[in-house]
């Protein structure tokens, strides 16, 4: 089983800091492979253990992204690709997913890809999705659980307020929450196997990518502006006293408004 | 590809219209509710698109709620949501009917369904928003939406790609009132399926949660966060939403210890709520959790931290430990009761 994972890396967004005018400092953030993409590799190594094969990961970004597709060398995947190219840079999901997915299929004769749902900066959950169509495969979504016997797939699926087992002939595409499994540590001689691995850097022409699908050029949405989030209201009346007289003004209020 | 539209030819507002099991989706609601709004600011029709089997009552409801006209597509095969076959009939329409705008309600079926409509279109969708606009001048759809992590906001435009795709978070958008006498148009979509070429099945499927257990639903939420995560405090916690007929929600931090369960979790990667009434515990109030209570109509927080950000959200604040004011506020509210 050919199995091909997409990663992100991502600015570690639970660290962010301000500056004195309450700007974001964006520089110095530090970066990691998107969480829940972790267990899209380990989702992939299962796989393999179960049914032989061989797991590829790739990953578009600036060169530092080699960092990330090291760390998921370590974790055990067999292969590592890196998509570095200055005219990726910009990409919003619809070129970020037409630039993997020309990646994808240049890899070629594939049976699964593989994805985390969403990655933990931009939150839009679009280019699994989208990759998805742009290979004209299946998409299984909200994976909790993959089973596979080599022609067909099975995933549990969290949809909502809904739980479904959804099959579908391979090759299909899967986005993977990360309650799907606990991904592993990683054992020292694996480490030291995967530092010796080259990590082949692919650019647009080597995946016979469109310059005009490309980039900030090749992206349907644009930036219009960025702001701090408004903070409306701040009228707040601080409540004084003993815990039992605060506590009887908040019953009093929410009498007065019927909501007791 | 993503060839540029020709702006000109595209005309009107849709709404993509969920429905699970022939129930609409609150969310769908909320969006005709603003997709009104973006027609009657662009001055034109807005409509429906409504797919599954037997859900014609629903698309007299869709007008109900403000659609001028309803697309409904109707089989057998769609009575279980999947997304190829969803794609493949709104594409079609698409492109004969050539919308400019298509919102999409971002519950877990419409993030799953609009970024492939969109690729399929070659156009632009923005995810997760939480404000819809129109630039009157230039006749854009405005998305802001939250960003990097939730820590600041964007706006984003698609000029040049028909329709301008946007989805909503359920709870951003308040459900517009019902007029029953609202006449409307019900276009039938033509639909064939070919059995053979569906690629995939659904082989079983239950409901795990049901609409009232919702957190975006609930008219009260008390809120729990990691200064309230002491086993005493979530007793509290509890014991107040039992006695308010509230549910639980929670931040981030508390969903990662395992306190609350994810469905719960409020901000920018869990729910939006809508409550008449908040009350978060122990929650300092970092953008990823307010993005998720702006909507709150009454909030009364309680933080140990008198300069926590979440006083900025509050109507009433209270700087104290959880643990020693929930009891006391548990006892007046029983007083009341009784």
């Amino acid at each position: 089983m050919k199995i091909i994972v997409t990663i992100k890396q991502v600015p570690n967004v639970t660290k962010v800091k301000w500056d004195a005018d309450g700007s974001l400092i964006r520089a110095g953030l530090p970066t990691i492979i998107n969480p829940v993409d972790k267990h899209a590799i380990e989702a992939a190594l299962q796989l393999k253990e179960k049914h032989g094969g061989e797991v590829v990961v790739i990953s578009m970004g600036p060169g530092q992204v080699e960092s990330a597709l090291r760390e998921a060398l370590c974790m055990g995947a067999d292969q590592a690709i890196q998509l570095t190219d200055r005219k990726f840079a910009g990409a919003d999901t619809w070129a970020t997913s037409y630039a993997l997915g020309c990646a994808i299929q240049k890899i070629g004769d594939y049976d699964l890809v593989i994805s985390g749902v969403e990655a933990m900066d931009g939150n839009t959950a679009q280019v699994g999705p989208q990759m998805a169509e742009y290979l004209g495969i299946p998409l299984l979504s909200y994976a909790l659980g993959i089973e596979s016997d080599g022609k067909k797939v099975q995933i549990q699926q969290k949809l909502g307020e809904v739980e479904r087992k959804i099959e579908a002939d391979l090759p299909a595409l899967i986005t993977v929450e990360k309650e799907i499994n606990e991904y592993r540590v990683t054992p020292m001689d694996k480490i030291l196997e995967a530092f010796e691995k080259e990590i082949p850097v692919l650019e647009a022409d080597d995946v016979d990518a469109e310059l005009v699908h490309l980039g900030l050029k090749g992206s349907p949405t644009k930036l219009r502006k960025v702001f701090s989030p408004k903070i409306e209201k701040g009228k707040v009346q601080m409540l004084e006293g003993t815990p039992e007289e605060i506590a009887r003004q908040v019953a009093d209020k929410l009498n007065e408004k019927f909501l007791i | 590809m993503a060839t540029k539209a020709n702006i000109e030819e595209h005309k009107n507002v849709w709404v993509f219209a969920e429905q699970n099991n022939g129930k609409l989706a609150k969310v769908s609601l909320e969006m005709l509710g603003e997709g009104r709004k973006l027609a009657n600011k662009l001055g034109v029709q807005l409509a429906a698109f409504l797919i599954g089997d037997n859900v014609k009552t629903s698309a007299e409801t869709l007008v109900a709620y403000g659609a001028d006209k309803v697309f409904l597509a109707e089989d057998p095969e769609l009575k279980e949501y999947r997304t190829e076959l969803y794609t493949d009939i709104i594409c079609k329409k698409a492109l004969e009917e050539k919308p400019e705008i298509l919102i999409i309600g971002a519950s877990a079926i419409g993030r799953d369904l609009t970024p492939r409509v969109s690729f399929r279109l070659n156009t632009g969708c923005t995810a997760d928003c939480t404000e819809l606009d129109i630039d009157e001048e230039k006749r854009l759809l405005v998305s802001t939406r939250p960003a990097f992590g939730g820590n600041v906001m964007a706006t984003i435009i698609c000029p040049e790609h028909r329709p301008q795709m946007s989805t909503v978070r359920p709870g951003v958008m308040a459900v517009p009132e019902a007029d029953a006498s609202r006449k409307g148009e019900i276009i039938t979509v033509p639909v064939e399926i070919k059995p053979e070429e569906i690629k995939v099945r659904v082989i079983e499927s239950n409901e795990t949660e049901h609409e009232g257990d919702k957190i975006e639903d609930a008219e009260k939420v008390v809120g729990i966060g990691i200064g309230a995560s002491d086993p005493e405090s979530v007793e509290y916690v509890k014991e107040l939403a039992k006695v308010l007929g509230a549910k639980i929600g929670g931040s981030r931090p508390c969903v990662e210890k395992h306190i609350i369960p994810h469905e719960v979790q409020v901000g920018q990667t869990g729910k939006n709520i809508r409550p008449e009434l908040y009350i978060p515990c122990g929650i300092s109030g970092t953008v990823q959790h307010t993005t998720g209570i702006t909507n709150a109509k009454y909030t009364i927080a309680i933080n140990k931290d008198a300069n926590a950000e979440i006083f900025k959200f509050a109507n009433l604040g209270i700087a104290g430990d959880a643990k020693v004011i929930l009891p006391a506020i548990i006892k007046e509210i029983k007083k009341y009761k009784a």
